[in-house]
């Protein structure tokens, strides 16, 4: 495939940011994060898979830069970023609601991260427009966030993140309040823009199907104290499509990947 | 580019509802017509019946002018006295309005400050509220003992007043800004100002002209209360004053004109916050949307 020049989850790509036995308890008391250890390659997929209370929003938080490990450390191997001379790596993230600002147009929304930088909305317009392009709504940058449906301002918000070209798009269950029928569109959606654009997804959900279907890679995590138990490999090649939804393979890692969750389910006996 | 193409025959299922929506805002003004006819004529009719029943009681029951003055007798005082009426409601409402500006900018300076640091506000609040809930009557006349002028007085008496509602609900706004937008500006490294700037101001907007709505009717109340605590006469007296003054002289039609002005400045200043709260939010704010059901 011409638009998959880059090596989905291969083990010879080189490592994009690493967590080394990342700790975090909160104040009250809590072990959110206990000893995780991660290492997530570039044109990777991965999904932090795990029940409430496991962690995987913690750990994409920490990624994030929102919030300092208790203890262990954080790595992005410079070479990955210096080039563009910044102090650190540019990271998108998409949230579980669509967090747009309700007073400014789908392309102010879109515009954000380049305003805060200093640029103005006219040398931003064509960066703005792409990304608007790139997830179908290009026709709709002066519309108000409340004039879109639920999965348009998902859209709008996957815009948002994408739009300062990041190295990593780092995604906090950002379909879980979306109907089904919407979901798998929009699942499809970033898929696509994924192989063709070859960045890292890192992609928190609880949902089993979810994940099989666009990951090339599944960390499996339990909770209290939240921690990875597993690391699947979803070796099935992209593009994926619907059939894939239906094939024996996507069956066999379904089961696989869902008793590794039960089996974190199980270790915690008063759930 | 190629990607549109990919996207945009799936995504035709989220766009009729869109689409559906847009035609009822289209709809909307030509079905509401005849409603829009009945609201402006209803309150009219029914104020002409109601002055008609008035004009008609007291013409019948031949109630002396000085206990209760006909509609058309004090209309008559309103443009007879208009020379000491206008003047004097020119002065209200430069008291009301100016205090309504700086209740405005003290409030939202206020309230700034107390957004960007939890030790500004521990600080600064207890004091806001004291000048709330003490009587404004109460504290007039040590207002006026220190003032160097009447107007001035009067003008602090009204800004004590207004100030507390915008800045309370200013703080507010400021507050309630979304906690996962405001880690969205922390990750793209915004300024302190960037975050007020862009984020937690226009997120405390509808906050603010909540407030504003309430400030400009206790602007008037304040001042009218403050000229009735201070007594000033002359020439920079204004309408509360002039009010007193046709009650003390038994000008029971001129105290019914003054008060008709009071009361119309009153809704003219409702009307004017209104508006501007409105064209603020009518894009985009949950309030000044209408729902068909």
């Amino acid at each position: 495939m011409a638009g998959n020049a880059h090596s989905h989850g291969g083990q010879t790509a080189r490592s994009l940011v690493a967590l080394r036995s990342v700790s975090k308890t909160f104040s009250n008391g809590t072990v959110a994060l206990k000893n995780m250890s991660l290492d997530i390659r570039e044109g990777e997929f991965v999904s932090l898979l795990g029940p409430s209370g496991c962690g995987k929003s913690t750990a994409l938080r920490i990624i994030a830069g929102l919030g300092e490990p208790t203890s262990g450390a954080i790595d992005w191997p410079k070479a990955n970023y210096d080039a563009a001379g910044r102090a650190e790596p540019e990271v998108g993230f998409v949230f579980q609601e669509p967090t747009l600002m309700p007073w400014a147009t789908v392309f102010d929304n879109v515009w954000l991260p380049f305003r805060l930088r200093g640029m103005s909305r006219s040398a931003a317009r064509e960066r703005v427009m792409d990304a608007l392009a790139m997830v179908g709504l290009e026709k709709f940058g002066n519309a108000y966030p409340r004039e879109l449906s639920g999965g348009m301002k998902m859209r709008v918000s996957i815009a948002r993140a994408l739009v300062t070209r990041p190295k990593i798009l780092l995604m906090d269950e950002p379909f879980a309040a979306l109907d089904e029928i919407t979901r798998f569109k929009l699942n499809n959606d970033l898929l696509r823009l994924w192989e063709n654009f070859g960045w890292t997804v890192v992609f928190v959900t609880h949902s089993v199907i979810e994940s099989v279907y666009m990951s090339s890679r599944i960390v499996v995590m339990a909770a209290r104290p939240g921690r990875v138990i597993d690391d699947i490999a979803i070796d099935a090649p992209f593009p994926r499509s619907d059939e894939f939804r239906t094939s024996p393979l996507y069956n066999d890692y379904s089961r696989t990947v869902s008793q590794a969750l039960h089996s974190a389910m199980g270790a915690n006996d008063h759930l | 580019m190629t990607l549109i193409q990919a996207q945009d025959p799936a995504s035709t299922p989220e766009d009729p509802e869109t689409v559906a929506a847009n035609e009822d805002v289209l709809a909307t003004p030509s079905s509401r017509r005849p409603e829009r006819w009945l609201r402006f004529v209803i309150p009219v009719v029914m104020l002409l019946l109601l002055l008609g029943v008035w004009q008609v009681y007291v013409t019948m029951a031949n109630v002396p002018q000085y206990i209760l003055p006909s509609p058309l007798r004090i209309a008559q005082a309103l443009g007879t006295d208009w020379g000491i009426l206008g003047s004097a409601l020119l002065v209200t409402l430069k008291i009301t309005l100016s205090a309504l500006i700086l209740a405005l900018i003290g409030g939202v300076v206020l309230a700034v400050l107390m957004a960007q640091s939890r030790w500004i506000e521990l600080a600064l609040y207890p004091y806001a509220v004291i000048l709330q809930v003490t009587p404004v009557v109460a504290i007039a006349p040590l207002i006026l003992i220190y003032a160097p002028s009447t107007q001035v007085a009067l003008l602090f008496c009204a800004w004590i007043v207004a100030f507390f509602p915008v800045l309370s609900n200013t703080t507010q706004g400021l507050k309630s800004t979304d906690h996962n937008l405001l880690n969205l500006f922390e990750m793209y490294r915004a300024s302190r100002w960037q975050t007020l700037r862009y984020l937690q101001m226009p997120n405390a907007l509808p906050y603010f002209l909540a407030g504003l709505r309430i400030a400009g009717g206790l602007a008037l109340i304040a001042a009218v209360v403050a000229e009735f605590a201070a007594g000033s006469a002359g020439a920079g007296s204004g309408l509360a004053f002039r009010l007193l003054e046709a009650q003390f002289r038994l000008n029971i039609p001129r105290l019914f004109a003054a008060l008709f002005l009071l009361s119309m400045t009153g809704v003219v200043i409702f009307l004017g916050t209104s508006l501007i709260s409105h064209l603020l939010l009518r894009k985009w704010h949950e309030s000044s949307i209408r729902r068909e059901n």
